[in-house]
């Protein structure tokens, strides 16, 4: 039987005559008709971002990886920094739709399509910078141990870049499988809507013929309920390796044991925080402020405070263990981040990751919008600054002083980043016109327990 | 084109616009010994699997199989590679170190297990891209609960009473649907 959760708990769902029939409409709506004036304007600049990328890595492949900024001191610069801060938010969706699912989040019903959907779609931004860093990415190829006719020539199994290989790749694969496997009903929803045929056939083949009979919705559960099991380990595995391709190798400032959580709770950060940048949009644009409430994007800058903190904590820790180890080295890699040649990338990194979050500590400024929103690109800013400084700083002064260099970005550095979020926007406003931005079935399943409407409807029954 | 599995013609169904009517109609209908054929819903609903008697899925033990063949397949695949085939020495470790081994085999382990789940799945609730879905009332996928009972092999009079059965739980809406 269905029940209601307690009454002064805050409802996920607002709106005191909302239906079945009207959740659908409100979310469906948005993928028929005509785009609106304002889609076609941001999908217009997203294209063009889209077209500077290609551009940009077009060129990089035509003239060599020469025409970064990188030389024999800096060696790995933007394009490690751009795929580290992409996959990491990344790490969001999964950590939404699979951690809060194990968890019972119910508020996680509201932004969780959107979220996966992001979280794919910085995983293929991230995944195009260890290709094109490569230099020759025709021979991509070889990173997978495949059996081939150049004598037995294998990958190092040892190797945390071929380890990477494999976090991602499969990090992809099973991202899409749970995004798409809870998609299926919701394109069925679409489908038995649609007035015109062609449609009707698209959403058809789309939702794989989805018919919400109990024992497919038995199935259902258990395979959501399954994958996010697999889910969650997978989610933190994943940064952890991408913090083995730093912390495995004797770099002072990379070689350190705190990098995996401090990576998983940055990566956890920064995702949140891009989830926040387009839910705060998205809520606006598509009317969709009845499922994403302000309790949503409090509860989101809950967890934006705690990983900020942790951060934080770690950056501290950081410093702690480099005058504590005694090694001149990791103690020269530390000061010169702080006070070195790039101390303004240290400094903007340090306000925007861990001093301006604790803003959310009030009540007042998690539930603001507007507050929400400039923290929300101020954490995206500084989680980049993150892994810059990281990187770079780690390498500009190595051990011989005469070879010491500072790193600048050329014109193709600068193209590929801002091309790469024109790919990332240019998938995402496609998806916002053609797919249910929120998961209608799981909404629908959270409104007789704690939507606005159940809530009204409990109090006239018992009228207390 | 694919057809899905249906196991009758005809079949006559019962609407209701609200979950709680709709779970009370399964046990009220049960209790007169007459079995469910298709249960339709718009979303998940708790507590349905234990009233229309839906046995357990074993969804999980294939995936806990299917992980496994993953978990063994890339430690052998990696033990034959580093020890037989390809025996390199990186930084004096030995040829075969385990600890090395464990992200690619824990990786391998989650992709098997949820790539098989995930095949396992849209075959054992025969899903396919293009499929025609054999439903029948298309409401069920935005706000209505349905009831159907396939009455191919039922006689004139056993059909009334599911009717009537229907109509005295509650159904909004008695209807028959035939597929071709």
């Amino acid at each position: 039987m269905s029940h209601v959760d307690s009454l002064i708990r805050e409802p996920l769902i607002l709106g005191k005559d909302k239906t079945y029939g009207q959740i659908t409409t409100d979310i469906v709506r948005n993928t028929e008709g005509n785009p609106p004036r304002e889609w076609w304007f941001a999908f217009g600049i997203a294209l063009i971002g889209l077209l500077l990328y290609v551009v940009a890595v077009s060129w990089t492949i035509f003239k060599g990886i020469g025409v970064w900024g990188l030389q024999k001191t800096v060696n790995w610069a933007w394009d490690i920094t751009n795929f580290v801060w992409w996959v990491g938010i990344g790490h969001a969706g999964t950590l939404i739709s699979a951690v809060l699912l194990l968890f019972r989040q119910k508020w996680r019903t509201g932004i969780n399509r959107a979220a996966e959907a992001m979280t794919i779609f910085a995983v293929i931004c991230a995944g195009q910078f260890p290709l094109i860093h490569m230099g020759r990415i025709w021979q991509g190829f070889f990173i997978f141990p495949y059996a081939n006719t150049r004598g037995p020539l294998w990958v190092n199994f040892n190797s945390p870049l071929l380890w990477d290989v494999f976090a991602i790749s499969t990090y992809f694969t099973v991202s899409c499988l749970f995004w798409y496997s809870g998609l299926m009903p919701d394109f069925a929803t679409i489908r038995d809507r649609a007035t015109s045929a062609k449609r009707k056939y698209i959403y058809n083949i789309l939702s794989f013929g989805w018919r919400g009979t109990a024992k497919q919705w038995s199935r259902f559960e258990s395979l959501s309920l399954i994958l996010a099991g697999l889910s969650t380990p997978l989610v933190l595995s994943v940064h952890t390796i991408v913090s083995f391709d730093f912390a495995t190798s004797v770099i002072p400032g990379w070689h350190t044991t705190i990098f995996p959580p401090y990576f998983v709770a940055g990566a956890i950060f920064s995702g949140f925080a891009m989830v926040q940048t387009l839910m705060l949009i998205a809520r606006k644009v598509q009317k969709l402020e009845d499922y994403i409430t302000i309790a949503h994007i409090e509860s989101m800058n809950k967890v934006i405070v705690l990983t900020g903190s942790i951060v934080g904590i770690a950056y501290i820790t950081e410093l702690f263990i480099a005058w504590y180890s005694g090694y001149l080295y990791e103690q020269y890699a530390f000061y010169n981040r702080a006070f070195g040649d790039y101390y303004w990338a240290y400094w903007s990194m340090m306000t925007c990751n861990v001093l301006s979050p604790q803003l959310f500590w009030f009540k007042k400024f998690r539930r603001s919008i507007f507050v929400s929103f400039v923290m929300s690109i101020f954490v995206n800013i500084g989680m980049w600054f993150e892994r810059f400084v990281i990187i770079v700083t780690s390498l500009h002064k190595d051990f011989l002083v005469s070879s010491w260099n500072y790193f600048s970005p050329t014109w193709v550095d600068m193209a590929i980043f801002v091309g790469s979020l024109g790919l990332f926007f240019t998938l995402f406003l496609i998806f916002a016109r053609t797919f249910p931005v929120i998961a209608i079935a799981e909404v629908k399943a959270i409104f007789s327990s704690i939507s606005e409407a159940a809530q009204e409807k409990h109090r006239k029954e018992h009228n207390h | 084109m694919n057809k899905g599995k249906i196991e009758h013609k005809n079949y006559v169904y019962g609407i209701y616009s609200h979950e709680d009517n709709f779970l009370h109609a399964i046990d009220e209908i049960r209790a007169e010994g007459v079995e469910i054929d298709d249960a339709y819903s718009p979303f998940p609903v708790h507590g349905i699997d234990d009233k229309l008697g839906i046995k357990e899925t074993q969804l999980h033990s294939a995936g806990f199989v299917l992980g496994l063949t993953g978990t063994f397949t890339a430690l052998g695949v990696i033990t034959w590679i580093t020890t037989v085939n390809y025996p390199t020495m990186f930084g004096g470790k030995p040829f075969w170190s385990l600890p090395a081994f464990i992200p690619i085999t824990f990786e391998l382990t989650v992709l098997m297990a949820a790539v098989g789940m995930f095949f396992v799945y849209i075959k054992r609730n025969e899903l396919f891209p293009g499929k025609i879905p054999m439903m029948v009332d298309e409401r069920t996928t935005d706000d209505k609960f349905a009831l159907a009972f396939g009455i191919d092999d039922k006689s004139e009079s056993e059909i009334a009473n599911i009717k009537n059965l229907l109509s005295k739980s509650g159904a909004e809406e008695v209807n028959t649907k035939s597929f071709e």
